[in-house]
């Protein structure tokens, strides 16, 4: 069987795509356009799963799609792991994909193994890394990378023989630059006459308590370990100043430093502002792993040795407690020099 | 009601290091314990147990050494376990991992299988999907309550990014559950001398209707093709600045970062 194509599965909610599908989106275009100096017939391909999602499927071409599958039917309105699963290994027992990309979401981390394993194929897992087989023997293998171990290894994954090669992909770590306004492509739509209800009920959705800051769309990061327990005004001072968030480290966390919803790392968010600052946290890898990707990390620590230093761009050796005040102080004169 | 746990053992990566020469993990010395997200379905079933009279039955495929995990969860208060150990099954990614173990599951009589969202070796999260693919059953991941068990149906609360959704789901189903869900109970003596009175049972490839081409490192789809640690490449390290002048340091740096 000859498979062909990149695709894509295009997440959304009530016709609003999770960022990661433009990520996902934008890396399966460069993957496509290498891979066609050896197969000119290879496209990436949105699927789109929803009902009345089809006008939305132009920023999906927009971002770097060639076709769009959509399969619009009111099942599929809400996500449900039976539906979306039968119609997705539908599609790919119909048109034989090459590879197919998922946001490693909840959403996505529930659907790909499920999907895996319906069409028997390989799945790797919550990747950061995509890349085409470096030895150029198999121009359309991807070789994937991911953090393992709480992020103290990294592991290269392959499925030779298998299809399509499937892999969930870490939100925010793959930039989302492809955009071409206009850009247009082809619609195939995808059939299902289901009419049985899903046997998993929808009871009630409950909002998670509200903080009002999403440290994942922050551009500046104050963020806070258990070094600043107690002071964490200090980090609020400095970050309101300039625009940016207070985070924390799962140690101030726990100490009820910082509420759970903005916490770095490997069980909290993953984030990649240009400016993290890092501030009296150790630099456990459970804590890089979220916030290794930012542009410029800057660390004040007491300890030299700490771990946090090895990610960081700028690392200061001193007392948070006595530079945090500087600082705010400097940031004054800084603004006031501006106005003036 | 059968509740069927499934359980791995794992090294604590958080005591993990690398040797800085060979750029490896070194794994010897490392304590092994009960994958954290597991042992909170551990207490759910515990719970089950208490409220609605459940059986527990623990599994896990893995290397013999697995047997002190085992007996650890009988001795907490599950009721029969079996160990899927086997050359053969080594080196399974999860889709055989899965094939494994739900080839297995069927010989079982369950109600309920509860596994943990995530092993924090592995880190894939795959398993208790797949697991529950192969079963045919429905699942639900990423449990952070057991709400209720009524009329055969399980009311549960999933978590989300940025809320959470009460769901209803019928039996048999397979829930995969977060560690945050719940306190584990302690251990005492007693616990530890009844966790031997209780049926362990070793079960190999031969025990299990499965070809060879479905086991192991073979029957994966998945390859680890290389594994490394991150190469760190430090940027400049300042010691020695007093407060202000690191403050000053500093904020040269977020100037340019300012709106
Ligand atoms: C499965 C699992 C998942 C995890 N997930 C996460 C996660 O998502 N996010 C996360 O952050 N952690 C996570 N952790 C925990 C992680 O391993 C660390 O324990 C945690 O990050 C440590 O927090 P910390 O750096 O604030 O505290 P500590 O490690 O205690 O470090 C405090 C640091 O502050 C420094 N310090 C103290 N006083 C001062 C001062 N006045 N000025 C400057 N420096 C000072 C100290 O030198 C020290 O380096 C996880 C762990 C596990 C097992
Ligand atoms: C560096 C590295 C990267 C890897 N990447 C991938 C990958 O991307 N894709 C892939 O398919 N495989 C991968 N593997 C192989 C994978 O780690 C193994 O298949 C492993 O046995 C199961 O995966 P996990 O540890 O991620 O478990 P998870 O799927 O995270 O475990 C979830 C739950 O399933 C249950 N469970 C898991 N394993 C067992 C078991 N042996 N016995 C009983 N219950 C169990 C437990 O309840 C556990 O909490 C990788 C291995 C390494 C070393």
């Amino acid at each position: 069987m000859v498979t062909k194509d990149i695709y894509v599965f295009a997440q959304q909610t009530d016709s609003v795509f999770e960022n990661v599908v433009f990520e996902l989106l934008s890396e399966a275009r460069k993957l496509c356009d290498t891979i066609r100096s050896s197969r000119p017939d290879f496209n990436v391909v949105a699927v789109l799963l929803g009902h009345h999602v089809k006008a939305s499927a132009n920023a999906l071409f927009e971002h770097g799609a060639d076709q769009v599958i959509v399969c619009d039917h009111k099942s599929l309105a809400h996500y449900s792991t039976e539906k979306y699963t039968d119609v997705v290994s539908r599609i790919i027992t119909t048109y034989h994909p090459d590879s197919l990309l998922i946001g490693a979401t909840v959403v996505g981390r529930d659907l790909a193994p499920r999907i895996a394993a319906r069409v028997d194929t390989g799945l790797t897992a919550d990747a950061t890394k995509i890349e085409i087989d470096p030895t150029g023997e198999h121009p359309t293998q991807l070789w994937i990378t991911r953090p393992a171990f709480g992020g103290n290894l990294f592991g290269t994954i392959v499925c030779p023989n298998h299809r399509p090669q499937m892999s969930t992909i870490r939100p925010n770590v793959l930039d989302s630059d492809f955009f071409q306004h206009g850009r247009t492509g082809e619609i195939i739509e995808f059939g299902f006459e289901d009419e049985t209800e899903t046997l998993v009920k929808f009871l009630q959705r409950i909002p998670k308590e509200e903080h009002g800051v999403n440290i994942a769309k922050a551009r500046i990061i104050f963020s806070g370990g258990r070094g600043m327990s107690g002071h964490f005004d200090l980090l609020e001072e400095c970050a309101r100043s300039v625009g940016g968030v207070v985070a924390a480290s799962r140690g101030a966390v726990d100490m009820g430093e910082a509420p759970k919803d903005v916490q770095v790392g490997q069980t909290g968010k993953t984030v990649r502002p240009t400016l993290y600052i890092a501030c009296g946290i150790s630099g456990a890898v459970q804590h890089t792993a979220g916030m290794d990707k930012s542009e410029y990390i800057i660390a004040i620590n007491k300890d030299p040795q700490a771990a946090i230093f090895s990610v960081a761009t700028l690392g200061i050796v001193g007392d948070a407690l006595e530079i945090l005040p500087h600082l705010a102080e400097e940031i004054r004169k800084l603004q006031q020099h501006s106005e003036s | 009601m059968n509740i069927v746990l499934l359980v791995k053992q794992v090294p604590d990566t958080t005591e993990m290091k690398i040797d800085k020469v060979t750029g490896t993990l070194i794994r010897t010395g490392v304590p092994t314990i009960i994958n954290p997200d597991d042992l909170a379905a551990v207490e759910e079933a515990l719970i089950l147990k208490e409220k609605y009279d459940a059986r527990i039955t623990i599994v896990t495929m893995g290397p013999p050494q697995a047997e002190e995990m085992l007996r650890e969860i009988l001795g907490r208060g599950a009721d029969e376990a079996y160990l899927l150990s086997d050359a053969r099954f080594a080196g399974a990614d999860t889709w055989a991992t899965s094939t494994t173990l739900a080839a297995f599951l069927k010989t079982l009589p369950y109600d309920l299988i509860l596994a943990g969202r995530q092993a924090i070796d592995g880190d894939t999260a795959q398993v208790g999907p797949q697991t529950a693919e192969k079963l045919h059953i429905l699942q639900v991941t990423y449990v952070e309550e057991i709400i209720k068990l009524e009329n055969g149906r399980m009311i549960v609360k999933k978590a989300y990014e940025t809320f959470s959704e009460i769901l209803e789901v019928p039996l048999p189903c397979l829930l995969t559950t977060l560690n945050t869900m719940n306190q584990p109970r302690g251990m005492n003596v007693y616990d530890a001398w009844r966790a031997y009175q209780k049926p362990l049972t070793k079960i190999t490839f031969d025990d299990l209707d499965l070809p060879l081409s479905q086991v192991g490192l073979k029957g994966s789809p998945t390859q680890v093709k290389k594994t490394f640690t991150r190469t760190i490449q430090a940027g400049s390290l300042n010691e020695n600045l007093s407060s202000r002048d690191a403050a000053k340091l500093i904020a040269s740096t977020l100037k340019a970062y300012m709106e």
